[in-house]
């Protein structure tokens, strides 16, 4: 019967296809190995070894890449100004695949066999989870260059780009105050990220009088966003907060344009597009909308005008700089300031003498914050412009201090313990 | 109240999104019985071929008009290559089509990454496309945008001229002939690989013609045409394999299932009651909505 026979086929196909994706999204943690173990940094070269993990292929390459050119770019900086403690800098470069046990794996390899000072990287927060127990074990250091959902603090981990209070936090004020927004409506990727910045924004909301008009999450890559759109347009709230990843912003401004809504109808703030995204989404699609940054490729100081020209001479004119990538810059020397301060590369000494550690960064100067190994950072809304660059509508002045389990928002009490409410 | 309309609306858009990538498939793995695991791959073909059309031709919606018949043709050209070179060889081995196009698919994915890079292209939509009609005003409005309702037109235009080619041309006649009875065709003549090719032309042209009417919608990229080839599956497992009016009512009943549930819950439970529905339903008709009758004995 060959009808029969091609529907058994088509059954093993589809399972086939759901095993393939199931192991693609299946985080599996590195292998168990004893604890407690310090690493030992290789001081025996003339040179002093870093270990760069990042996406180079995958997914997650379009945006892991230019972090990773981020990074030799400040690396490149210190050595040519004479290096780290009298050595130069050799650093070590590991694809981590878009593949998160593939990160723990090479984290690994990093710190034991290369016994890397400190590692730069990472950018989802399911790669990061992934390799926190690896670092934790091995008393290794990671520089960690993206925002991310906060609720999170770990000594084997230095965050270098904004924690909720940073970013969520003051999106929503300006969006408050100055925009007199009162009906939010959230769209978000399916994934840690979008739904813990939705629990927090939630809380705000209900602290503040804002109505939430509605929510949605959309598996990540998903391109089928007429419904959304539909509930969105239906719900009329004031705006849109976007917590979506990647392509699927393109689909879902697509639609969000085609029912004639605009950024002066129904503004939406994304907090996962920034100069590099706008390229690859298209800057005519999303011309107007805000976004949430620490850093833009136009925030105004000789560091930045610095920073650009030398990327762009570097890897070429049409290179836009994005926050992701000015964190990460940003991190390289933080950790050579912190080795200088410190006098030694071990990483205890290292953390020790964190606290307090200045840099002049693209986006003004930057603090390190001892307590949560956070950054002080100064916020910036940003309108996208038809050009693709992204322009400060407005900030938050001065840099503010970082606060991952919010607990200075009476509102957000409850968050951090994990209640789901 | 228009929300349901405009719903319902929605969901006949994605019903169409779906026909279109399902129909090329139908026509391969219905007629053909060939589980072709590259078609996703044909379909990305055909949206790659808007993306590069829009460079020379500087009007967006030229080239998207130019890209309909040229996308067809290289979608084409793409399938009978690979029946050419692979397929024709193994058509008594299900199984091991199946693994060899799924090889092909991963293998042009890569080149399409290699040429083109592995980030996201988009196309510039053409202002005809850009707009909505609103059959409703006032508060509540009925809006249709005009890129779904070029999609449905395409979508419905191809099921005719599909429908048609089939009942009424020599060419046609000859793969309903073989589709029927492969041996007993070629006793009365009919040059049965000759049709197996052109067959695969048509279906593999149509998944093109998909691919030019994805980039309405979403961003081109090398993993497009992976993301929509499970439902096409779906959609012509439903509809019965080899029946181009289940294919028809599979797809709509799928696309308005979707757009309904999603509207009331998530897009996550209406995928869930989408695939539960389906279940059931196999269950109760395993050989979908239509089977083909054949005198085969096979």
């Amino acid at each position: 019967m060959p009808k029969a026979r091609g529907h058994r086929l088509l059954t093993t196909v589809l399972a086939l296809l759901t095993a393939v994706v199931m192991t693609a999204c299946g985080a599996r943690t590195g292998e168990d190995t004893p604890a407690g173990r310090v690493a030992e940094v290789d001081t025996s070269a003339d040179t002093i070894k870093v270990g760069l993990l990042n996406s180079l292929s995958g997914t997650m390459a379009i945006s892991e890449v230019t972090v990773r050119d981020a990074l030799l770019l400040a690396i490149d900086e210190i050595n040519a100004a004479g290096g780290v403690l009298g050595r130069q800098i050799e650093p070590v470069s590991e694809d981590g695949a878009s593949d998160w046990p593939t990160f723990a794996e090479k984290a690994e390899k990093l710190i034991r066999q290369d016994r890397v000072a400190a590692v730069f990287g990472c950018w989802t927060s399911a790669s990061r989870k992934a390799v926190l127990p690896v670092f934790e074990r091995n008393g290794s250091l990671l520089f960690y260059p993206v925002q991310y959902e906060g609720l999170e603090q770990s000594p084997s981990i230095f965050y270098t780009g904004a924690t909720t209070n940073q970013q969520i936090v003051p999106a929503l004020d300006y969006l408050r105050e100055e925009e007199g927004v009162e009906s939010l409506y959230l769209v978000g990727s399916d994934y840690v990220f979008p739904r813990t910045a939705n629990r927090i924004i939630k809380a705000y909301a209900e602290e503040h009088g804002i109505e939430i008009a509605g929510e949605d999450y959309a598996p990540l890559g998903s391109t089928e966003f007429a419904t959304i759109a539909n509930k969105v347009q239906a719900a009329g709230a004031d705006a849109v907060f976007n917590t979506l990843n990647g392509d699927s912003n393109v689909s879902f401004f697509r639609e969000y344009q085609a029912l004639g809504l605009t950024a002066e109808s129904m503004p939406v703030l994304s907090v996962s597009i920034a100069e590099e995204e706008v390229r690859s989404i298209g800057a005519q699609t999303l011309a107007g909308q805000l976004t949430s940054w620490n850093y833009y490729q136009t925030t105004p100081s000789a560091a930045n005008e610095r920073f650009v020209a030398a990327y762009q001479a570097e890897y070429g004119e049409d290179r836009p700089t994005s926050d992701p990538m000015e964190a990460a810059y940003t991190s390289v020397h933080l950790w050579a300031a912190m080795v200088e301060e410190a006098g030694s590369f071990e990483v205890a000494d290292v953390r020790a003498a964190a606290d307090g550690i200045t840099f002049d960064a693209p986006e003004g100067t930057v603090t390190v914050d001892g307590e949560t190994q956070h950054l002080h950072k100064t916020n910036r809304i940003g309108r996208i412009g038809a050009d693709g660059l992204i322009t400060e509508v407005w900030s938050s002045k001065t840099p503010i201090r970082p606060d991952p389990y919010l607990r200075a928002y009476e509102w957000a009490r409850g968050l951090a313990a994990g209640d789901r409410s | 109240m228009s929300i349901i309309l405009t719903q319902s609306f929605t969901g006949i858009s994605i019903g169409a999104v779906l026909l279109l990538i399902a129909l090329g498939l139908s026509l391969t793995f219905g007629q053909m019985g060939v589980i072709n695991m590259a078609h996703g791959e044909f379909i990305m073909a055909g949206a790659y071929t808007v993306y590069l059309l829009q460079g020379p031709l500087s009007s967006a919606g030229m080239s998207l008009l130019v890209a309909l018949p040229t996308a067809f043709l290289v979608a084409g050209a793409m399938g009978v290559l690979l029946e050419w070179l692979l397929i024709r060889r193994l058509y008594a081995r299900p199984l091991d089509t199946l693994l060899v196009t799924w090889g092909v698919s991963l293998m042009l994915q890569q080149l399409a990454r290699d040429l083109f890079g592995a980030p996201n292209v988009h196309t510039e939509i053409p202002g005809w496309l850009s707009g909505r009609v609103t059959v409703i005003g006032g508060d509540d409005p009925l809006t249709l945008t005009h890129a779904r309702l070029f999609i449905l037109a395409l979508a419905l235009a191809a099921v005719v001229a599909l429908t048609l080619a089939l009942r009424l041309t020599p060419l046609g006649r000859r793969i309903r002939a073989v589709v029927q009875h492969r041996d007993l065709a070629e006793a009365s003549g009919i040059a049965t690989a000759r049709v197996d090719r052109i067959t695969f032309f048509i279906g593999s042209g149509l998944a093109g013609l998909a691919g030019v009417a994805l980039t309405l919608v979403g961003p081109i990229g090398p993993t497009m045409g992976t993301n929509v080839i499970i439902d096409a599956f779906l959609v012509v497992v439903v509809g019965g394999i080899g029946q181009l009016r289940g294919a028809v009512i599979a797809a709509f009943a799928l696309g308005v299932l979707q757009a309904v549930m999603e509207y009331s819950t998530t897009v996550s439970v209406a995928r869930v009651t989408v695939l539960i529905a389906i279940v059931a339903f196999l269950q109760w008709r395993p050989q979908g909505i239509y089977t083909l009758r054949t005198r085969s004995l096979a």
